[in-house]
């Protein structure tokens, strides 16, 4: 599977990171899925009831009012994002045992190089991680 | 009955419970899950009591959540 994600997403994906820096963002990510290509059309940047460096909660009431947004635009729910402000973009073991939905894609972008690393995963059975080829595509 | 799940048209034969929608919807961990019915989230302790009625709009989510510190870093 490959993930097609527009510039101008990442690089709203990026700035949301760095913004609540050193907290962790933490968002949801809207597009379109075919068998094989996924298109991230939209970013959107939710709460991290956490308010936290080291955990994110999204809020639910806020999820179910951005996925009907969502709906309404035609897209579907593909995953969510969240930053990891000094560890490596890799889900960790609480990332792990939090991905109760194995149908969507977990982006992580971590913050603690000097350039932002972002990347793309699915986790099954909580525990069981595949990375997912990510292409950052011009607009 | 007919009812929308995730804005999607379905039909059940019979009124179902949340828990027996959840579960009809292959949702493995209900507990979870959040609901919203008619456009009001749902308490968990009503899941298995409360029942779905014909043109019923349900919604239901994951939790989402993580973090970054494991401990291992």
């Amino acid at each position: 599977m490959i993930i097609n994600l527009a510039k101008s997403s990442y690089e709203k994906l990026v700035e949301d990171a760095k913004e609540r820096f050193p907290k962790e963002a933490c968002g949801l990510v809207a597009g379109t899925k075919e068998e094989k290509v996924v298109e991230v059309k939209e970013v959107v940047p939710m709460t991290n009831l956490d308010d936290s460096a080291e955990h994110f909660t999204l809020d639910p009431q806020e999820q179910f009012k951005v996925a009907k947004e969502i709906r309404k635009q035609g897209y579907e729910l593909l995953g969510n994002y969240h930053s990891h402000p000094f560890t490596p973009a890799r889900p960790s073991a609480e990332d792990k045992k939090l991905a109760y939905n194995e149908e969507l894609i977990y982006f992580i972008i971590s913050l603690a190089e000097s350039e932002p690393i972002l990347k793309a995963f699915k986790i099954e059975e909580q525990e069981l991680v595949s990375e997912l080829e990510l292409q950052i595509e011009n607009n | 009955m007919k009812i929308q799940v995730n804005g999607k048209k379905v039909e059940y034969e019979n009124e179902l419970t949340v828990k027996e929608l959840l579960k009809e919807e292959d949702v493995d961990m209900p507990e979870m899950v959040s609901v919203e019915l008619n456009g009001e989230i749902l308490a968990k302790d009503k899941f298995d009591s409360q029942l779905i009625k014909d043109g019923d709009q349900v919604e239901f989510l994951y939790f989402m959540g993580g973090g970054s510190n494991d401990g291992l870093h």
